[in-house]
């Protein structure tokens, strides 16, 4: 057990380290002088001169490499050319839009998914299952962009119930609240098509085993045996979906962001795509890729803990 | 045997879209790129079947030149992960080892990049471009594919044919091409039929975001950026480009979902249990 732990976290930093070099090499090994795209070629070659000292792109390629992972590990990740603050700042001023975002999207996935999932178990073959399962289908199909202009179009321009976009910022909790409903929802109605799937068919496999056959024989009403007996042993599949879920759910809030205008980090990456400012693209393409590196890597945890049977398998 | 719903219904829907992208290469109702502002924001008629769009440009023909776009760049993409994955699948199970490990272990750092960061960080390195999107999907698909051509070459090699194949004395790249990849050509024909559909919705929301197909090229998901600042004044617009995406997305999975009932039997039980 241990010995596998210590493997996967070992495989864990490895990973972290490739994805470092892999993002740092596609940003920095290339052909032409950044100097020179962010400035312009208007630019005096002084200016240039000037701005590449503070860069430090005059270093060599691996000793910049060594300051930034290290820098990064200090949550030092240079200063924004375009704001003109540090990196770090701005990451912090926008991580909690994303986080909320994410999180609330992940319990609506969730909730949504278990119901609709044990839902068309329960209807095994009726109307119902064929609906959810319809639902579930289509579900994957729509692009989250898409879904979320079809709720502008009926919650905000039509009904007027909800702001199309943009954030009052967290001082007016209520409206904070508001502007969150729709991204909330588009995210999740897309994920959980998925997890709703995976659900239904983990449920379904345990409802054929025979200790719920026992029992539903010995008496036991339907719904208690679905919660107390099927609901627990088919969970395996559905904790570890999630957790490759949390991945997708956060680099769907890049999208999602910029559809509502929300002032998060998928937002500030395409501002400083649009701004030049590679810095800090290079920060939030590491972060997200580290996000998704963890979530994978405590799905790996998770599973290993769920499941003794894996305990002894090799990884 | 009977043709499954699924498979039916994702064949018809894949093959409307690939023939309207064909068409779209000999034939639309009116040149795509054509203005006539005059006569913008039109409603369906004989002459504009779905309307014109705020520079009077003809719907219909527009959108069929992005479905090409969109086919052409999940053919390209898809193909070339798939190429490139199968490849490197192929021989980690032929060599075993540490070529294996190595090439496994590179597999799980791709799939640290989810498709659409890859795609990002390429177009602000590089510049928004079609090519790079297809670079970035392309990148994407190699170790899906490596990983699934992997796991089904592992078993054909253990099969007796192949031993008395190695036994004749075939070399592994002979036995490779000739006894494992026509085996392991049914899980891999399932896979890319879903990364098709994956292709097209990461296509989508690239250009969505504008760093995809750039103008005059028309794409579903650029129609869909300039809808959106104009949903007060035309909502119809944001409507035809997001039931094409749906369509083709929706044909492609349903299509790989019915080849894998098909060519699965062991799935094929569960289901039918």
């Amino acid at each position: 057990m241990s010995y596998f732990l210590v493997r996967r976290g070992i495989g864990f930093v490895l990973t972290l380290i490739a994805v470092s070099v892999v993002v740092f090499a596609v940003m920095n090994v290339l052909p032409g002088d950044p100097s020179l795209t962010i400035l312009g070629i208007d630019s005096t070659e002084e200016a240039r001169a000037a701005l590449r000292e503070r860069l430090g792109l005059d270093e060599p390629v691996v000793s910049r490499y060594l300051a930034w992972t290290f820098g990064a590990l200090r949550g030092e990740f240079g200063t924004s050319y375009a704001f003109d603050v540090p990196v770090a700042e701005l990451i912090a001023e926008r991580l909690p839009m994303t986080l909320s975002l994410a999180i609330s999207g992940m319990a609506l996935t969730v909730v949504l998914a278990l119901v609709l999932g044990i839902a068309a178990a329960a209807r095994h073959g009726g109307p119902g299952d064929w609906a959810i399962m319809l639902f579930s289908q289509l579900g994957i199909a729509v692009p989250a962009f898409w879904l979320s202009m079809l709720l502008v179009l009926l919650f905000a321009v039509h009904l007027r119930w909800l702001p199309p976009g943009g954030f009052p910022g967290w001082g007016d909790p209520l409206a904070a609240a508001r502007a969150l409903v729709l991204p909330t929802v588009a995210l999740a109605l897309v994920q959980s098509a998925v997890l709703a799937r995976v659900t239904r068919s983990s449920v379904l496999e345990v409802m054929r085993l025979d200790f719920v056959r026992t029992a539903r024989a010995s008496g036991l009403p339907r719904a208690r045996v679905l919660w107390r007996h099927v609901l627990p042993n088919a969970l395996v599949p559905i904790v570890t979906i999630v957790g490759l879920q949390f991945a997708g759910l956060v680099t769907g809030t890049i999208v999602i962001e910029n559809v509502f205008y929300l002032p998060g980090l998928g937002r500030l990456l395409f501002q400083s795509i649009a701004n030049r400012d590679l810095v800090t693209v290079q920060a939030l393409v590491m972060l997200f890729a580290a996000i998704v590196v963890t979530a994978n890597f405590l799905v790996d945890i998770a599973y290993l803990l769920i499941d003794p049977r894996l305990r002894g398998a090799r990884a | 045997m009977r043709v499954p719903f699924n498979l039916a219904l994702g064949a018809a829907l894949v093959a409307l879209v690939l023939a309207v992208a064909l068409v779209s290469l000999v034939w639309t109702p009116h040149p795509h790129a054509a203005l006539d502002v005059a006569n913008k924001f039109a409603p369906p008629s004989a002459v504009h079947w779905l309307g014109t769009d705020q520079l009077g440009r003809d719907l219909v023909s527009q959108l069929m030149v992005a479905a090409r776009n969109s086919m052409a760049v999940a053919v390209l993409a898809v193909g070339i992960g798939c190429a490139l994955g199968t490849g490197l699948g192929l021989l980690a199970a032929a060599r075993g080892g540490w070529t294996e490990e190595a090439i496994m272990r590179l597999s799980d750092l791709g799939f640290a990049f989810p498709a659409l960061l890859f795609a990002i960080m390429l177009a602000a390195v590089f510049g928004p471009s079609l090519p790079n999107v297809v670079i970035a999907i392309a990148f994407i698909n190699i170790p899906t594919f490596a990983r699934v051509s992997r796991a089904a070459a592992n078993q054909v090699w253990r099969r007796d044919y192949v031993w008395a194949a190695r036994a004749a004395g075939m070399g592994r790249f002979a036995i490779s091409r000739d006894h494992i990849l026509p085996n392991i050509a049914a899980p891999v024909i399932v896979q890319m039929t879903i990364e098709f559909a994956v292709a097209i919705l990461v296509e989508a929301a690239l250009s969505y975001l504008g760093l995809g197909a750039q103008p005059p090229n028309p794409s579903w998901g650029r129609m869909l950026s300039e809808a959106q600042t104009l949903m007060y004044l035309a909502p119809q617009l944001a409507i035809w480009p997001g039931l094409c995406i749906v369509t083709a997305v929706l044909g492609f999975s349903l299509l790989g979902d019915g080849l894998r009932d098909i060519t699965d039997p062991r799935l094929t039980r569960v289901r039918a249990a």
